[in-house]
C-alpha cells in the first residue's frame, strides 16, 4: 500500500509563503478550472487556497520563537471528511492514499468541511464546491514532465526544501527515513484521524562545551604557556618502550 | 459554528412536522383503544396531515438553501452506508410519502377495518400505515441529530443528548402545535395535546439543560499544542495566512459578542419551556381558543433561538489555527 504525503520540515521553513503562491498559481490554472477569489484587489481580499502559511510565536520575550507554519490537507489515513460525504464525491484513493473531492459530484453541502478537525478544507464560493489540496495529482503522474518534476508544485518551489514528498509506507523512503530519524510528528493526534502528512520539530544545534574543556585538568599551577621543547639528547619515551 | 438559517429553519420546521404526525396518530390510537372520542378522518386527520406535509416540506425547501448545488441533491443518497446526511435525505421523503398517504386515506375514508385484533381492536389502512410512518419519523429524527452528533471534534454535538433533544423538542412543538390545531377547529382534543406537549417539554427541559450543563463543563481536547505540535505553554498566532478572512472564519465562527450569546440562552430557555406552558395553562383556565396558537407560536420562535445557541456553542477544533489575522 502506497500512502503518498507531504514532510514539512518547521526546522527550516522560514515562511515565505512560495508553496502558497505556486500551489495557487498551479491548480488555478489546472485541468480542475480556477480557485475563484472574492474582491482580490480591493478590501477584505478573500479566495480559495489549497495551502496557507501561519505564523506562530512561541514563549515570551525576549525569549521567543517563530513557528511558520504550513497547512494544507493531511491526507489522513482515516479521513474522517470522507465517509461523511452524502453523494461519494469526497473520496480516498486505493492505489496511493490522495483524498480528493469530484467536484462534478460535489453538491456543496460543507459537511465534509465540519468534519475535518483542522480545517483543511475550503469551499470555492463561485463554483459552490468543495476544495482541497489535491497533492498535484495532475502532476505526479505526469509522464510528460522530466522525473524531478514530478512532484507537488509547493515541493518544487520551496527554496529550504523544508516540503519533501514521497511514501510514507515504504520504510526506506526519504520520508519515512525523516519522520522516523528526526522526530516527525502528525497534528493533533488525539482525534485518531492518522495524518499522512508530518511535522518536522525545530531542531537546535548545540555545542556542549563542559567546565574541564575550557580550563586544563592537566595544568594544576595554572601556568598556561607552551610546554618547554624536549632538549634534543634527552631520552623519548620511544626510546625506553616498545610499547 | 456560524448558525446558517437554512439549517436552523431545517431542523426546526421537520421537528415540528414530525411532532405533529406524531400528535395526530397518538390521538388516532387513544381514539381506537376507546380512551378519547372518535374524530373526524376528513376535517381532522386529513387536514392535520396535510399541515403536517406543509412543515415537511418547508423544512425541505429549507434544506435546498444550504446547498451549492441544489440541483444535484439526488446525488446525496448515495452512501447512506456511511453518512447520516445521506440518511437523512432518504429518510425524509419516505417520511413525507407515509404522512401523505396517511391523510390521503382518511380524506378517502378508507378507514374500513381490514380486519379485528382479539376481536376488539378494529385495524384500518390508516392504523397501519400511521404504524410506519411513526418508525420513519423516529428514523429521521435520528438522521437529522446523528448528522450532528456523529461528528466527534465537536464535542458539544458529540453526544446521545442531541438525539434526545432534537426528539424531545421537536415533538413538543408537534404537540404544540396539534392543541392550537384542535383548538383552531373546536375539537375536544386540546387538553389531551396540551397534557402531552406540556409533559414533552418538561422532558426536553431537563435533557436539554443537561445538555447545556454538560457543555459548560466540557474541556476541549485540542489545544494549540496539540493542533501545531510545540510543547510549550506560551503560544500566540501572528498570523493565519489571509488578511481578509477565508472560508474557516467564515464558516466556523460565529463572530457574536458573548453578551447576545448569553441573551439567547436566555431567551430560548423562557420561550421554549415555561412561557408555552403558562399560556397553555391560560389557555386551559379560559378556555381561549387563540392562547395555544400563540403557545405554538412562543416556543417556534424559542426553538428557533435555540437552535441558533447550538451552532454558536459549538467550538470546532479548527478555530484553534484561526485565532489572529495579523
Amino acid at each position: 500500500m502506497t500512502q503518498l504525503a507531504l514532510v514539512i520540515d518547521l526546522n527550516v521553513c522560514v515562511g515565505c509563503h512560495a508553496c502558497v503562491t505556486i500551489c495557487k498559481a498551479w491548480n488555478t490554472s489546472g485541468w480542475a478550472g480556477p480557485m475563484t477569489d472574492q474582491r482580490p484587489y480591493d478590501r477584505d481580499p478573500t479566495g480559495t487556497f489549497f495551502n496557507r502559511v501561519q505564523t506562530f510565536e512561541v514563549g515570551t520575550y525576549p525569549n521567543t520563537e517563530t513557528v511558520h507554519f504550513p497547512k494544507s490537507c493531511l491526507h489522513c489515513e482515516e479521513p474522517p471528511c470522507v465517509p461523511v460525504c452524502p453523494t461519494g464525491a469526497s473520496y480516498k484513493r486505493e492505489e496511493d492514499g490522495i483524498v480528493l473531492v469530484d467536484y462534478d459530484k460535489c453538491i456543496g453541502c460543507k459537511y465534509c468541511s465540519w468534519a475535518c478537525p483542522y480545517g483543511a478544507r475550503e469551499i470555492d464560493e463561485k463554483q459552490r464546491v468543495m476544495k482541497k489540496c489535491t497533492l498535484c495529482v495532475d502532476r505526479i503522474y505526469d509522464q510528460s514532465l522530466p522525473e524531478a518534476e514530478r512532484k507537488p508544485a509547493c515541493v518544487l518551489a520551496c527554496p529550504t526544501s523544508a516540503r519533501l514528498f514521497g511514501d510514507v509506507h515504504d520504510p526506506d523512503s526519504h520520508v519515512s527515513v525523516m519522520i522516523r530519524e528526526e522526530g516527525g510528528y502528525p497534528l493533533m493526534p488525539e482525534w485518531g484521524t492518522k495524518p499522512a502528512n508530518h511535522y518536522l520539530p525545530r531542531r537546535k544545534t548545540r555545542l556542549r562545551i563542559h567546565e574541564d574543556e575550557l580550563l586544563r585538568a592537566d595544568n594544576p599551577l595554572k601556568k598556561e604557556g607552551q610546554l618547554p621543547a624536549p632538549s634534543g639528547d634527552e631520552q623519548t619515551l620511544d626510546d625506553i618502550t616498545s610499547w | 459554528m456560524h448558525p446558517a438559517l437554512s439549517v436552523i429553519l431545517l431542523t426546526t420546521l421537520l421537528g415540528v412536522g414530525q411532532g405533529l404526525f406524531l400528535a395526530l396518530y397518538t390521538g388516532q390510537l387513544y381514539s381506537v383503544a376507546r380512551l378519547l372520542e372518535h374524530q373526524d378522518s376528513q376535517t381532522f386527520y386529513a387536514v392535520g396531515s396535510a399541515l403536517a406535509l406543509a412543515f415537511l416540506a418547508a423544512g425541505l425547501i429549507a434544506s435546498f438553501f444550504h446547498l451549492g448545488h441544489p440541483e444535484r441533491a439526488w446525488r446525496s443518497i448515495a452512501c447512506w452506508r456511511t453518512s447520516w446526511l445521506s440518511r437523512e435525505v432518504i429518510v425524509l421523503p419516505l417520511v413525507m410519502l407515509l404522512v401523505f398517504l396517511y391523510g390521503l386515506f382518511h380524506y378517502l375514508e378508507w378507514t374500513t377495518p381490514l380486519f379485528t385484533v382479539a376481536g376488539t381492536l378494529p385495524v384500518d389502512a390508516t392504523l397501519i400505515i400511521g404504524a410506519l410512518a411513526t418508525l420513519a419519523t423516529f428514523a429521521l429524527f435520528i438522521c437529522t441529530a446523528m448528522i450532528y452528533a456523529s461528528i466527534r471534534f465537536l464535542q458539544e454535538w458529540h453526544s446521545a443528548l442531541t438525539v434526545i433533544n432534537f426528539t424531545l423538542l421537536g415533538g413538543a412543538s408537534g404537540f404544540m402545535l396539534a392543541a392550537a390545531f384542535s383548538a383552531f377547529i373546536g375539537v375536544h382534543l386540546v387538553g389531551f395535546y396540551a397534557t402531552w406537549a406540556v409533559i414533552l417539554t418538561l422532558a426536553a427541559l431537563l435533557t436539554r439543560g443537561a445538555s447545556l450543563l454538560r457543555n459548560h463543563r466540557l474541556r476541549p481536547r485540542s489545544t494549540l499544542q496539540s493542533a501545531i505540535g510545540v510543547r510549550h505553554t506560551t503560544i500566540r498566532q501572528i498570523a493565519q495566512g489571509a488578511m481578509g478572512g477565508s472560508f474557516n472564519t467564515r464558516e466556523f465562527f460565529h463572530h457574536q459578542p458573548g453578551r447576545v450569546i448569553r441573551m439567547a440562552r436566555a431567551g430560548f430557555l423562557v420561550l421554549v419551556f415555561p412561557l408555552p406552558i403558562l399560556l397553555l395553562g391560560a389557555a386551559w383556565g379560559l378556555s381561549s381558543e387563540v392562547l395555544p396558537l400563540l403557545a405554538f407560536l412562543t416556543q417556534y420562535l424559542g426553538l428557533l433561538i435555540e437552535r441558533w445557541y447550538f451552532f454558536v456553542e459549538a467550538r470546532h477544533p479548527q478555530n484553534l489555527y484561526y485565532q489572529s489575522i495579523a
